[in-house]
C-alpha cells in the first residue's frame, strides 16, 4: 500500500500554523528572559555566605530540575490555585512553570560560569580597591558570560522544545494548532510532518550556533 | 574594625604589622607576627614552602583577614579580633586602593588590553577620567618597557611582559605600598631580569615594597631588611646582606643551605 501525501491543504491553515509558531516562539523568548533574570538573582544570591539564603534557593533548583516540565505545569495550573486561592490562566500557568523550570537551570549555568572564574581574578580587581559590584560587572560576569553562552543556547533550545507541552493545558502553540488540524483534517501524517519540520526550521540554526560557539571557546 | 592614626608609630614607619594571628579553620598559619617597613624601605620575606610567607603579605592588603591583630598600612589602620567587626566592603576596598599588588601568576584582565587593564584601577575604583587614566598609563607602560604593547591582549604577551604590565596596573593606583609575591617564580630563567630590573627601579625610587622572593641573592641586594619564616613565626630579621650571609639560627642556616653558594 503506498500513501499519497498531500501537504497543499495545509495552506489553507497558514493562519492557524503562524499564530502556533508565534507563541512556540513568544513563549520561548519571553520565558527565556524571564527566567534567566530570575535564574541570574538566584545564581546571585547563592553567592552570599549565608545557608538561610543559599539552601532554600538550592532546593527550589532541585525541585524544579528533578521534576518534569508537565508535572510542573499542571500542578501549577491545577494545584497552585488551590494553595493561592486564585485561578490561573492557561498562558499565565505556562508562563510561571516554564519560567521557573528555566531558571532552575539558569541559575546552575550562570553559577558555574562564575565560580569558572580563576580566583586570581577577584584578587587582582580586590587588591586594586574595587567593590564586589565593581569586580562582578568590569572583571568577572564579562568573562564569565563568555563561556555561559553555549550552555544558554542549549538550555534556550530545550526550552523551545519544552513549550510544546504547553498543549496539555489548550495554549494554541505550534503543536496545539498541529492537534486542531488534524482533528478537521483527520492527515495526521502531513500535519505532524509538518509540525516537526518547523520545529526543527527554527531549532537547527540555535544549535549550529551552540556549536560553533562551544568550538570557538575551545580554542 | 577601626580605620584611625596609630599615634604612637613614628611618622616614618609606613607598614606596621602588630601582634597578627590567622587560622584556616583549626589550622593557625600566621602565629604573633609583628614587623614594620619605615618609609622608602624594601623587606624580603624568605622562608620554607607553606611558612606563611603569602598569607602574611595577603593580610597586608587584606586580601586575607587576620584573625587578631593590627595592620597599618600609611595613615589606614585596622585593628581585627573578637572585638572588633568584620570590616565593610567599602572598608576593605579604601584600604586595599593604597596598597599594590602583584601576584606570582599575573592576574592580569585577559578581557582588556594592556592599556585598558592599567587604566582599569584609576578608573572604576578612582573615578579619574579615561584620557587622564589613558595618559597615565602610557606613562607606566613607558616607564616599564612595554609602550608598544599597549593595545595587545595579555595572551600575547610573554611571561615578563605580563609581569611588568601587573606591575603599571598595580603603580597606576599611585599607591603608598607594593607588595610582590613571588612575582619572577613562574617565569621561565631569561625572563627573570627584566621583572627585577623595574623592582629595582621602584626601590631606587623610593618605593616602600615588600618581596616575597625565592631568589635569594635579589633578596639580599634589593632589600634593606629581610625576615625569615617559618612555621608561621618570624624566626630571624636583620639587615638584609647579614641575614642572607651570616644567619644567627639554625632554621635560617639551614634554609639558605638549599641555595647554592654561587647563586648567593
Ligand atoms: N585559603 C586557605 N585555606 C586553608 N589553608 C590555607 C589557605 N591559604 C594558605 N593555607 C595554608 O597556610 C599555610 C601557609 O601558606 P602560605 O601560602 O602562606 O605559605 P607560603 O610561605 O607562601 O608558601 P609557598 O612558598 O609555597 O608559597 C599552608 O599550610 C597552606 O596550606
Ligand atoms: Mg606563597
Amino acid at each position: 500500500m503506498t500513501y499519497e501525501w498531500d501537504f497543499s491543504f495545509l495552506l489553507q491553515y497558514k493562519g492557524l500554523i503562524a499564530i502556533g509558531a508565534l507563541y512556540t516562539i513568544g513563549f520561548t523568548i519571553v520565558t527565556a528572559i524571564a527566567g534567566f533574570v530570575v535564574g541570574g538573582l538566584i545564581a546571585v544570591a547563592r553567592l552570599a555566605d549565608a545557608r538561610v539564603v543559599t539552601l532554600p534557593l538550592l532546593a527550589f533548583i532541585e525541585i524544579f530540575r528533578c521534576t518534569p516540565v508537565l508535572v510542573q505545569l499542571v500542578w501549577i495550573y491545577y494545584a497552585l490555585p488551590i494553595v493561592i486561592g486564585v485561578e490561573l490562566k492557561p498562558a499565565t500557568a505556562a508562563f510561571i512553570a516554564l519560567t521557573l523550570y528555566g531558571a532552575s537551570f539558569f541559575a546552575e549555568i550562570i553559577r558555574g560560569g562564575i565560580a569558572s572564574i580563576d580566583t586570581g581574578q577577584w584578587d587582582a580587581g580586590r587588591a586594586l580597591g574595587m567593590r564586589r559590584a565593581a569586580l562582578m560587572r568590569r572583571v568577572v560576569l564579562p568573562q564569565a558570560l563568555k563561556r555561559m553562552i553555549p550552555p544558554l543556547v542549549n538550555q534556550v533550545v530545550l526550552q523551545l522544545k519544552n513549550t510544546s507541552l504547553l498543549s496539555v493545558l489548550a495554549v494554541p502553540d505550534l503543536l496545539y494548532q498541529g492537534q486542531l488540524i488534524t482533528s478537521a483534517t483527520y492527515k495526521p501524517l502531513e500535519v505532524y510532518t509538518m509540525i516537526a519540520v518547523i520545529y526543527f526550521i527554527i531549532l537547527f540554526p540555535l544549535t549550529t550556533l551552540a556549536h560553533g560557539l562551544e568550538r570557538r571557546l575551545a580554542r | 574594625m577601626t580605620t584611625e592614626a596609630v599615634r604612637a608609630m613614628p611618622e616614618t614607619t609606613m607598614i606596621a604589622v602588630e601582634h597578627v594571628r590567622k587560622s584556616f579553620g583549626p589550622v593557625p598559619v600566621l602565629k604573633d607576627i609583628s614587623l614594620s617597613v619605615p618609609k622608602g624601605g624594601v623587606l624580603s620575606l624568605i622562608g620554607p614552602s607553606g611558612s606563611g610567607k603569602s598569607t602574611l603579605l595577603r593580610c597586608l592588603n587584606l586580601l586575607t583577614i587576620p584573625c587578631e591583630g593590627t595592620i597599618r598600612i600609611g595613615s589606614h589602620a585596622m585593628r581585627f579580633g573578637p572585638d572588633h567587626r568584620m570590616p565593610r566592603d567599602r572598608d576593605l576596598a579604601a584600604f586595599r586602593s593604597t596598597v599594590g599588588m602583584v601576584f606570582q601568576n599575573f592576574n592580569l584582565f585577559p578581557h582588556m588590553s594592556v592599556v585598558q587593564n592599567i587604566m582599569e584601577g584609576p578608573v572604576t575604583v578612582l573615578g579619574r577620567g579615561r584620557d587622564d587614566a589613558r595618559d597615565l598609563a602610557v606613562r607606566l607602560l613607558d616607564k616599564v618597557g612595554l609602550r608598544e604593547k599597549a593595545d595587545a591582549y595579555p595572551d600575547r604577551l610573554s611571561g615578563g611582559q605580563k609581569q611588568r604590565v601587573a606591575i603599571a596596573r598595580a603603580l597606576a593606583m599611585q599607591p603608598e605600598v607594593m607588595l610582590f609575591d613571588e612575582a619572577t617564580s613562574a617565569l621561565d630563567p631569561e625572563l627573570v631580569g627584566e621583572v627585577l630590573s623595574v623592582v629595582r627601579q621602584l626601590a631606587s625610587e623610593g618605593m616602600t615594597m615588600v618581596l616575597v622572593t625565592h631568589e635569594i641573592a635579589f633578596a639580599r641586594d634589593v632589600a634593606d631588611t629581610c625576615v625569615f619564616m617559618r612555621d608561621g613565626f618570624v624566626v630571624e630579621e636583620g639587615p638584609a646582606r647579614q641575614i642572607i650571609e651570616d644567619p644567627q639560627q639554625a632554621a635560617t642556616k639551614a634554609f639558605l643551605s638549599h641555595f647554592h653558594k654561587a647563586a648567593v
